[in-house]
């Protein structure tokens, strides 16, 4: 008995010791996924760590240095972003593809991002053009 | 012909439903020949989906575009080898691939047992083709591969196709994808094996010994698709990483967590007869995880940047788990009394104990990234806000789990079973722990100050010269017998036990990957725009710009910047970083230029002209050791291959007798 008392220890020993770290971590990387709608509800900035999605609005790209601005758009609403992290953006960055940006809404209203990632939304949506055609069986 | 292909799968549907009644039927009411025919339905579903898979190739390579998967997925500029592997580049097409392999590796197994195992086989060929139906119902009804291009009731003849996603256009991708679904496929095979035993009640572990092969095997091909992802991330996408905990890379990872555990501990069922309810439930784990990342890849539930399109094909994964874990779990409880142990945990220092925690430390990994994958979902479920962690998460939490996972790969060989004490162990890891110790210390005075990279580099150390002197100790035994050098007695040695040396050397080969790992510490970037003649500096490497190069073919447009390099000095040759513009897609890729060295990468990537058109945007990076993980890969491949062959311990020794029994040599070695 005294051998399961050692063994029930140390088990619950690593597994607290690792629910520790993953508490720790979620609580320190968690991101919140909102709309622009309701990132303009938000108002003032927070320290939250927000995740936006939308499109990229066309001719809305400027590169300064490191810095790249563009707006995000979605249905009527638009976003501007100022995007000066590490990572280069990656090559489906550009106008009209789907994009999500990681960081914090400023105070100015502009959200400052620290990571984008971007989808060509063309690419497995797209129908042919110029004809009215719809796959069928 | 799509009519023909579309037939062969509704047919190959039929038959596999047929398969499944037929041998359960014939099982249950005595009639071997119906379970005779449910396994020649087996044969008849690959021919049909072969037939089916050979008229999608045939349509993609001749540029069918009526066909909408071809014009999604193809186009008439790209190279042939990619129109070949557009078959597994679209939902539709990969679904009938994995369908395709699933009933390759049926065919296989009912034949090499269609003499053996009478009374389990009908169980897992109904297994098998229950699993089949279940995909045949997807390409069938669901994500069709055969629709054509329609408008009213006239079939439109589109003139080209959109082509594959350039980012695929790359050859690791070619052979990425078959390699992680031959992995995830070949799981269905011991979960059959698992699930059949315990139906018919079979006593002993003749479902381990049946499968051992099918496993390590399986295992090296989810290995093998894992690292050509990571080999093509870090080649293709620019950014430099190879591993960024996306949910599609997390799925792909998951399977692969409790299979290593599962081949872990099969070896304490073998030898000690312990562990069998947990092997049980590790092999159905792996195998509901294949299908869950094949889900969590083709449903959209989880954002992810190289997901498939969201599709309504969720709900009919969700329902196929739901029966089959229900079917599992309930099997597994009406079976405990013939999955007793046979024997008790005695120490914990001892290799039991070590198995344990190896399959403790494994499963609590496979469980946070689960955790983590799927948080948005549950957060949403929970709270109503959607919420996700990323890469910092789950680092924070896998790297402890990796050392610990390391330190035990070094004690684990070296324990004795049953009991060990302390004052053995002393003796076992003084010397390689004394080693460990003072790599770490060097490596400390010479400036590397990361407290996990320190600690990664003195376990991996450790378990390094562990698995040296077991070699050296094994190899030097022999030598004495034989008089041969070192190492072809580690070759010999090798031979004669290649289930444990072959592990072993797996083992090396995970420890130089995390070496490589743990170069990520070091890594080191720059990004600028630069005119045509400049140079900067990147820690000792001096990089000069020179003009834009252009070029064109038909299928995308390029421009490239040689950039010469110089370290320290010494003229190094140029690279020639590219951006390409695919025609089809309008979709621009970046063609990393990448100079390989096994002390550090220097990698460039050349991400446009600048706003103006007059500057180049520059992004230089170096990144240390991240040729081990690939060299790692291949150790681990050697090693497994070596587990594979099978041991000639038995030839050995009556050979050496017989030499003394001959009579011309009298002395005999002892």
């Amino acid at each position: 008995m005294k051998n399961y008392l050692k063994f029930g220890l140390l088990i619950v020993a690593i597994v607290g010791a690792l629910a520790w770290l993953a508490v720790g971590g979620i609580s320190e990387t968690k991101t919140y996924y909102k709309t622009i709608a309701e990132v303009h509800q938000m108002g003032n900035a927070t320290d939250k760590k927000i995740r936006v999605g939308g499109d990229i609005a066309p001719n809305s790209i400027v590169r300064e240095g490191r810095e790249v601005r563009f707006v995000l758009a979605q249905d009527n609403l638009k976003l501007p972003v100022i995007y000066s992290g590490i990572d280069p953006l990656p090559d489906t960055f550009k106008d009209g593809a789907q994009a999500l940006a990681d960081g914090k809404l400023g105070s100015d209203g502009v959200f400052r991002a620290s990571k984008i990632q971007a989808k060509c939304a063309s690419k497995y949506e797209a129908k042919p053009t110029g004809v009215g055609a719809k796959p069928a069986a | 012909m799509e009519n023909i292909g579309a037939l062969a799968i509704l047919l190959a549907f039929c038959f596999a439903i047929y398969s499944v009644i037929g041998s359960l039927a014939g099982k249950w009411g005595n009639r071997p020949f119906l379970v005779l025919s449910a396994e020649r339905a087996v044969y008849c579903i690959w021919a049909l989906l072969t037939t089916a898979a050979g008229i999608l190739i045939y349509s993609l390579i001749h540029g069918d575009f009526r066909l909408a998967y071809v014009w999604e997925h193809s186009n008439h500029a790209m190279p042939d080898i990619y129109k070949f592997a557009s078959w597994w580049g679209g939902q539709e097409g990969s679904l009938l691939f994995w369908s395709w392999l699933l009933a390759s590796y049926s065919s296989v197994v009912v034949w090499k047992n269609r003499r053996k195992f009478r009374d389990m086989m009908p169980y897992v060929t109904a297994i098998l083709m229950a699993t089949q139906t279940f995909f045949l119902i997807l390409i069938a009804f669901v994500a069709k591969p055969f629709n054509v291009w329609q408008e009213g009731r006239l079939i439109v003849d589109l003139r080209d196709g959109n082509g594959l996603n350039p980012l695929l256009q790359y050859w690791t991708m070619v052979i990425h994808p078959p390699m992680l679904y031959l992995g995830y496929v070949g799981f269905v095979v011991p979960f059959a094996f698992a699930i059949a035993s315990l139906i018919t009640k079979q006593p002993g572990d003749s479902w381990i010994h049946t499968t051992r092969r099918w496993t390590l095997v399986t295992w090296m091909f989810q290995t093998t698709g894992i690292l050509l992802g990571a080999g093509w991330a870090y080649a293709v996408l620019g950014w430099g990483g190879y591993w960024g905990w996306d949910p599609v890379e997390n799925a792909s990872l998951l399977p692969w967590i409790t299979a290593t555990a599962f081949l872990h501990s099969v070896m304490m069922q073998e030898k000690k007869g312990m562990m069998k309810v947990w092997n049980i439930v590790l092999v159905s784990t792996t195998f509901f995880l294949c299908i869950f990342g094949t889900f969590l890849t083709r449903s959209g539930v989880v954002n992810s940047v190289h997901a498939f399109a969201q599709s309504s094909i969720g709900t009919y994964f969700v329902t196929f788990l739901a029966i089959g874990i229900a079917a599992t779990v309930y099997l597994i409880l009406s079976r405990l009394d013939y999955l007793k142990s046979e024997a008790q945990l005695e120490s914990v220092l001892s290799r039991e104990s070590s198995f344990l925690f190896n399959n403790l430390i494994l499963l609590a990994s496979c469980f946070a990234v689960l955790w983590g994958t799927l948080f948005p979902v549950i957060s949403e479920a929970v709270t109503g806000e959607k919420i996700s962690v990323d890469g910092p998460f789950f680092n924070r939490v896998e790297i402890p789990i990796a050392m610990f996972l390391l330190l035990l790969t070094g004690v684990g060989p070296l324990i004795a079973w049953r009991k060990s004490s302390f004052e053995s162990l002393q003796k076992a890891f003084m010397i390689p722990l004394g080693i460990g110790v003072a790599v770490a210390i060097g490596l400390a005075f010479s400036g590397v100050r990361s407290i996990y990279a320190l600690m990664s580099f003195m376990l991996c150390t450790f378990v390094l010269a562990t698995v040296a002197i077991e070699f050296v100790k094994g190899a030097s035994a022999i030598r004495q017998k034989s008089g041969s050098n070192l190492l072809i007695a580690m070759v010999e040695l090798t031979h004669r036990n290649t289930r444990r040396y072959g592990g072993y050397l797996v083992h090396v080969g995970v420890v130089i990957m995390f070496i490589g790992f743990t170069g990520k510490a070091f890594d080191k970037d720059t990004t600028v725009e630069v005119a045509p003649g400049t140079t900067i500096q990147l820690g000792n490497y001096a990089l000069r710009t020179g003009n834009v190069v252009q070029t064109q073919n038909e299928n995308y447009t390029s421009i490239s910047l040689p950039v010469s390099v110089s370290k320290n000095g010494e003229e190094l040759g140029t690279l020639m970083p590219e951006h390409r513009l695919y025609l089809a897609s309008k979709q621009p890729t970046s063609e990393v230029a990448i100079r390989r060295r096994i002390n550090e990468d220097l990698y460039l990537n050349f991400a446009g002209m600048s706003a103006d058109n007059q500057r180049a945007v520059l992004q230089a990076y170096v990144f240390p050791l991240v040729s081990w993980i690939w060299t790692g890969y291949w150790v681990v491949l050697i090693g497994t291959l070596i587990c594979l062959t099978p041991s000639r311990t038995r030839l050995i020794y009556p050979r050496t007798e017989v030499v003394g029994f001959a009579g011309k040599n009298v002395k005999v070695d002892q």
